[in-house]
């Protein structure tokens, strides 16, 4: 068992989706939250599988897509800086802030380096004891420990040379929020696999019931995804609502409790606004006060930010599963993967880069089986 | 989001007090934080983000979605050809 | 079950010039053989020097040369340049005076040419240690003697410190072009068969491995080689070969849309007759990227007529640079320019060219 490409075999695949088409009765419209389903949906071609009753829409799980722009801005600035090194996530390059992205800022001189992990972040930080290193740590629960983490090593190994910008995100306020817009078309949720790894469900199972809508917590392999489908399905034809895990091997209900600390001990919880979608109440995280020193935002003083987002850009419908990529006004004309005007096309998690890459649609019109897009 | 790897645990060891290990992703080994994983052992598969353990992977619950498949199959089987009811015995 | 192909309809470009990709200045992705280097190629550089040979955008340009007036033979030249900037200077597998020389033998030898003659110039940065560089020359000296070719003239340039990456190498190649129809990533035609001649992602994984920030540890080495030989056995079995390319930078995927905007029809690969090294798959899972975009260094991507492809491939198997050849993929007439993959459980993608460079990410 290697935990990989057996879940990717297209036999199991195709009994999977026969078993789907012969649960779907009615129209459903299921969203699944995390960028990384959707981009296995879209590179394996799981929508293609499905029934065309069936609708997937794809949700704000992409912490590349949803980080602010003045969190961008505040990044480039600091990047600008000649006594900084700013580290980042290699996603977060492309991100188009109000003016140009990281890349840009690099190639004005800015000192920006890729690393794999917030923890070779630090190992930066202890190798570069004459520079400000400043990690841009963006992400969702399931990559708070490890940013937690590498804020608690810099500070027992006594790095004040380290820091953080903290744009962290929260999943379960976001699934709120799109539930709570009477704009809402969402009848149930693919659960993000990683994120719950953390977490654990407990968090879930409220918004299942206070809105009835089934939740499956579901992993990010072909088989996990069309497993998922498959028992939310079950549940809305037969009327129930309920947190279900599909992504066992990863997934207890109380997730990693020892994680759950660590994060408990580093931030607290904070209204974070989103790209594209708006402040959310309490869906983020900062940084305690305790540790508050390690907190870039703080550390640096930034002038004259002006923060401007693209008056096009319909990333925030998008992002709460209102439009598809292509019914965007801009998508393929004025944004595209060399110019975005919002994150959603940059991220390769994100809904608009991805049917950008592997789905051009021709035009479709605006109208989609139960809907009532705005 | 958030790419999740599954990789096996070669050996493990503890670097400014935290633990640390060396986890094989399948011919391609890294340094991983396990701090969170403590229990983990020596050829135990995790699930690492960005360089930390997010958690161990279960085997036994790694095999059901096989096991459904497989009562997929049984189910078909039970269905089997449909057979036309003038032509049933 | 939804139809998957009446999804898969071509890009429509938008119609009015505008900024390379928004940006200013160069960014790195400029760079990256992927769609910003062709917008840099096509609104840069080909209006300033507009001719037809370089417009043919091949990896070699076909020198016709004056008719000797004693036996009446015309010869022709191929003729190719590289540059190669890469860090660390030595990698698994292989180092920058290699890949100088075996990147030039290569752009030569998938035109069907037979590589003779390499200039070398080396723009050098103030504080380089001697030793490094006689290390990077005997290298060099090593790899032509595999190739066959002699480096016969070059040039040494001094840059103050902090000016370059150390090294710097720029290859100039000629040999002499074969007889018969040019190769040409405007021959592919509906029906024929794509073939690979191994393992991609082998040398990017290679170099990724010891990249600061994101190092790892693997077996993995660099399949930096020249490919001389296995093109002549390649031409030699099967003369109808429409075109040869080595999918270095952008890798095979670049390669790929290239010929078929070039030669307008469309490509259809199957993901799981690609070959692909357990640890280049590896990597690519932990760092999010995808093979089909990792650069190979001693590898080559063969459009055949399908009558001829299996020939090809035993030929290709016989070699040893080619022993996990394989037919990956066919040429359609439907959606020309288009690049697609069937996956391994069977649904179908657009194989687009990237915008820049492929970076590792967390989601």
């Amino acid at each position: 068992m290697k935990y990989v490409d057996e879940y990717r075999e297209a036999g199991g695949a195709r009994r999977l989706a026969a078993a789907i088409e012969r649960a779907c009765t009615r129209p459903w419209t299921i969203m699944e939250v995390c960028g990384g389903q959707t981009h296995t949906i879209v590179r394996q071609g799981i929508d293609q599988l499905l029934p065309e009753s069936l609708e997937l829409v794809h949700g704000p799980g992409c912490p590349v897509c949803v980080t602010p722009l003045e969190t961008i801005d505040r990044a480039i600035a600091l990047a600008s800086r000649p006594d900084v090194i700013l580290a980042s996530f290699g996603d977060m390059l492309r991100v188009p802030g109000s003016r140009g992205d990281l890349l840009a800022a690099r190639s004005r001189g800015g000192d920006v380096r890729v690393v794999y992990s917030p923890l070779d972040a630090v190992q930066l930080a202890a190798a570069n004891p004459d520079r400000q290193i400043v990690f841009l740590a963006v992400g969702f629960e399931t990559t708070a420990p490890a940013n937690a983490m590498a804020v608690r090593m810099a500070h027992r190994r006594g790095l004040c040379n380290f820091s953080v910008l903290v744009s962290h995100v929260l999943v379960p306020p976001a699934m709120r929020a799109i539930l709570d817009s009477p704009a809402n078309r969402v009848q149930a949720f693919l659960g993000p696999g990683h994120v719950c790894t953390v977490m654990g469900i407990e968090e879930y199972e409220p918004i299942a019931a206070r809105y009835r809508v089934p939740i499956v917590v579901t992993g990010f392999e072909p088989l996990d995804l069309l497993e998922g489908i498959l028992r939310t399905v079950m549940q809305l034809e037969t009327g129930t609502a309920a947190v279900e895990i599909q992504y066992t091997r990863a997934v207890k209900r109380q997730g990693n409790a020892a994680a759950r600390r660590l994060i408990e001990e580093v931030f607290e919880n904070c209204d974070r606004d989103w790209r594209g979608i708006g402040v959310i109440p309490a869906s983020g995280y900062r940084l305690r006060e305790p540790l508050r020193a390690f907190d870039a935002a703080a550390r640096f003083h930034v002038e004259g930010l002006c923060v401007q987002e693209s008056s096009l850009c319909e990333s925030g419908a998008i992002l709460q599963g209102r439009l598809k990529p292509h019914q965007c006004p801009a998508f393929g004309k004025e944004c595209t993967p060399q110019t975005p005007l919002g994150a959603t096309m940059v991220s390769s998690e994100g809904a608009c880069a991805a049917y950008y890459a592997h789905r051009r649609h021709a035009p479709e019109p605006l109208t989609i089986a139960g809907a009532n897009v705005p | 989001m958030c790419l999740g790897v599954p990789g096996k645990v070669e050996e493990t060891y503890r670097e400014h007090d935290v633990l640390m290990g060396k986890v094989d992703f399948g011919g391609v080994c890294r340094r991983v934080c396990l701090e969170h994983v403590p229990e983990v052992r020596i050829g135990e598969y995790v699930l690492v983000h960005v360089g930390y353990a997010l958690d161990r992977l279960d085997e036994a619950e790694a095999l059901r979605v096989f096991e459904l498949l497989a009562s997929l199959d049984e189910l078909g089987d039970l269905a089997g050809p449909e057979v036309p009811e003038d032509q049933a015995p | 079950m939804n139809d998957s192909t009446a999804r898969l309809t071509p890009e429509v470009f938008p119609g009015c010039p505008r900024p390379v990709a928004g940006y200013d200045r160069v960014v790195l992705g400029h760079g990256s053989g992927g769609r910003l280097t062709a917008e840099l190629i096509e609104r840069l550089f080909l209006p300033a020097f507009s001719n037809d040979m370089l417009a043919a955008l091949e990896d070699q340009a076909i020198v016709p040369l004056a008719r000797d007036p004693t036996d009446g033979i015309a010869p022709r030249l191929a003729f190719t340049t590289d540059s190669f900037v890469v860090r660390p200077l030595f990698f698994p597998g292989g180092d920058i005076g290699r890949l100088a020389v075996h990147g030039t033998v290569n752009d030569l030898a998938v035109g069907g040419a037979t590589p003779l003659y390499l200039s070398a110039a080396f723009i050098i940065e103030e504080g380089l240690a001697l030793d490094e560089l006689a290390r990077v020359a005997d290298s060099m000296r090593e790899a032509c003697r595999s190739a066959g070719v002699m480096l016969v003239t070059g040039d040494t340039k001094v840059v103050d410190r902090g000016k370059g990456d150390k090294l710097f190498i720029t290859t100039s190649g000629i040999g002499l072009a074969r007889a018969g129809p040019a190769l040409s990533i405007r021959n592919a035609r509906p029906g024929d068969r794509v073939l690979i001649s191994g393992t991609i992602g082998d040398h990017g994984v290679a170099i990724l491995s010891v990249r600061e920030g994101i190092e790892f540890e693997t077996v993995l080495e660099s399949d930096c080689a020249p490919l001389h030989t296995l093109t002549r056995a390649m031409l030699d079995a099967c003369p109808g070969i429409r075109l040869m390319r080595d999918p270095t930078r952008g890798g095979v995927a670049s390669v790929l849309n290239e010929l078929a905007s070039g030669s307008n029809v469309g490509v259809r690969i199957h993901q799981t007759a690609i070959p692909v090294r357990p640890e280049v798959h590896a990597a690519c899972e932990l760092l999010g990227l995808d093979p089909l975009y990792v650069a190979n260094e001693g590898k080559l991507v063969a459009v055949a007529p399908a009558a001829d492809a299996d020939r090809l491939l035993r030929t290709m198997k016989a070699h040893p640079l080619g022993t996990h050849a394989a037919i990956i993929g066919e040429v359609l007439a439907d959606h020309p320019g288009l690049v697609t993959m069937i996956s391994s459980i069977g649904g179908e993608r657009v194989v687009p060219l990237l915008t820049g460079e492929q970076l590792p990410r967390i989601c």
